[in-house]
């Protein structure tokens, strides 16, 4: 069994069976099984309450699996959490970079925690400012930032360790249109260099950006493919539709 | 014009009129001279993204906060003079969850009704539809409450007191679609009560639902009507284009000289078009002859989102 389970997750960068979360009697998560591809990108929908942060926090090794299995980037959540942390970026739009410091002194705090080293975190931090266009806010504080600009700064610092995967839970919340577009541009680009992409968010035209998405109700995933198949087989017009008609089911 | 249409056109004075509020914070501008009136029983939408101003707006109506210029008035009664009688008259649901969340949810609903002076069974017929969604919950302490749950709260706290005008601040931020949709049919049911509602959010679906609209951008309003007056004064051709693979597809029509404009809508691009240079199917033989697949290229109605991203195009 397990033998089989590090081989098929060889090409996979998350692979999840049976993943259970109980809270006392509750049963947060229930019995989820899904796997996601290196360079996918994938969404992870569902409504509040659903259960996403749950799991989304067992797939980051941030909580203990109740039952079942869960590999991300190579590592068992459960056995190796650090080693799972290591090898994942994350970005939430709640928090993700420290206000007071400037624009650099983030870079070089989460660089560091990943472990990376000062020349290689020099030379990166060069790059990562110039394909941002923020040469000058160098020594900005992040907080005087315009909140698109953070973001973007937020998904580069999350992906600046060169994780395997990145999970990025609502992103794009409050922004304007063109920022919202502009964003996923980067998470495209991303994906095209063999970034994994895990990502929540509530705008269901987002989902229909994503290679395949899930749909989480009451703790279980109750469809999983890609939008367009998903609209097909729902007779929608749209990934809204699509979802008002799972979550209501 | 239209801050004064209501008053020209010889209805009841407005409940909400603001005349050049501005307010600055430092060096960034919030408010620039912003004015616009709105009727009773109105839903109106101030859309736009965060930093846009809405949330100081609204806190200058709540009379939290007093604007560096210009005067507003609730009711006929100015923010800054009349501040009291506002706040009876004024229910407000702040951006942030602004319930106690250690007190359940029996406890918050007492605990505004005490405050305002009045008891929950008084104002109970007004919260009857939402509240009843809760009830089952109603022990439970409030920061265990979902995303939509904690909305619906939020929405009896500030109708405890039965206001005539709802200030409510991005309430569906954050909340998934289908809370959403049941949050504006409250809006809706309320509205038919007289009840006005100003309400903020950067979902710009939700501009629909909203009788007039303000598009916020950097601390003005960019346009103030209804949304279908807005979408029809849209000045330019808008295509849907869809072909596969779609990221490669974005990036070709914006090369394409006779389209001005691209960007991703969902499953579609929408591309604004030179449309005296070019029709849809001579694009979508382009289109082939570069290797997309799947291609279908169609003229569309814009959306209000198009219509934001037209009018904040070069900033």
């Amino acid at each position: 069994m397990r033998n089989t389970l590090a081989r098929s997750a060889q090409h996979l960068s998350i692979y999840v069976e049976n993943l259970t979360k109980r809270f006392g009697s509750f049963t947060a998560v229930d019995n989820i099984t899904f796997s996601v591809e290196r360079g996918e990108i994938f969404g992870f929908l569902g409504a509040n309450g659903a259960g996403k942060t749950t799991a989304m926090r067992m797939l980051c090794g941030l909580s203990k699996p109740t039952s079942g299995s869960c590999v991300v980037a190579g590592y068992d959540v459960s056995r190796e959490p650090e080693k799972v942390k290591q090898s994942i970026g994350y970005m939430s739009q709640k928090f993700s970079l420290y206000e007071d410091l400037k624009v650099w002194e983030n870079i070089r705090l989460f660089a560091g925690i990943y472990g990376m080293g000062e020349k290689l975190i020099a030379s990166k931090t060069e790059q990562t400012l110039a394909h941002l266009g923020f040469e000058a806010e160098r020594n900005t504080l992040v907080k005087a930032l315009p909140l698109g600009w953070k973001q973007k700064l937020a998904f580069s610092v999350a992906i600046f360790h060169e994780p395997e995967v990145v999970f990025l839970d609502e992103p794009t919340g409050g922004v304007d249109p063109a920022t919202r577009r502009r964003f996923w541009e980067m998470i495209y680009q991303a994906a095209e260099r063999g970034v994994t992409v895990f990502v929540t968010t509530h705008y269901m035209d987002e989902a229909e950006y994503c290679n395949r998405v899930s749909i989480m109700v009451d703790g279980r995933i109750e469809a999983l493919d890609a939008p367009k198949n998903l609209r097909q087989r729902f007779g929608a017009s749209g990934m809204d539709a699509v979802f008002q008609r799972i979550v209501e089911k | 014009m239209p801050a004064t249409q209501g008053i020209a056109a010889g209805h009841q004075p407005p409940v909400i009129s603001c005349r050049q509020l501005s307010k600055r914070y430092g060096s960034v501008e919030a408010l620039r001279s912003v004015s616009f009136d709105v009727e009773r029983g109105e839903i109106f939408g101030c859309i736009g993204p965060d930093g846009a101003g809405k949330s100081t707006l609204f806190r200058i109506l709540a009379t939290l906060l007093r604007a560096d210029s210009g005067r507003a008035t609730v009711e006929g009664l100015d923010v800054q003079k009349d501040f009291r009688a506002i706040r009876r008259r004024l229910g407000y649901m702040p951006g942030r969850f602004s319930l106690y969340q250690d007190l359940s949810v029996e406890e918050n609903l007492s605990f505004f009704a005490a405050i305002f002076g009045v008891t929950v069974r008084e104002s109970y017929p007004l919260i009857r539809d939402i509240y009843g969604q809760l009830e089952p919950f109603k022990a439970r302490r409030a920061c265990k409450l979902s995303g939509g749950m904690k909305q619906k709260l939020a929405l009896c706290c500030a109708l405890i007191h039965k206001p005539s005008v709802l200030l409510l601040d991005e309430p569906t931020t954050g909340v998934d679609p289908i809370s959403r949709r049941e949050f504006w049919e409250m809006l809706a049911r309320l509205r038919q009560q007289s009840i006005t509602i100003i309400v903020s959010t950067p979902y710009m679906d939700e501009a629909m639902r909203c009788d007039r609209i303000a598009l916020v951008k950097d601390g003005a309003f960019l346009q103030i009507e209804a949304p279908q007056s807005i979408i029809s004064r849209f000045p330019q051709a808008l295509w849907s284009v869809q072909g596969d693979p779609m990221y490669g597809l974005l990036k070709d029509l914006r090369r394409h000289e006779d389209i001005m404009a691209a960007y991703a809508f969902g499953d579609a691009h929408h591309a604004t078009v030179r449309s005296e240079r070019i029709t849809p199917r001579q694009l979508g033989e382009n289109l082939k002859a570069l290797g997309y697949l799947n291609v279908e290229v169609k003229e569309i109605q814009p959306t209000i989102e198009d219509c934001y991203m037209h009018l904040t195009a070069d900033s």
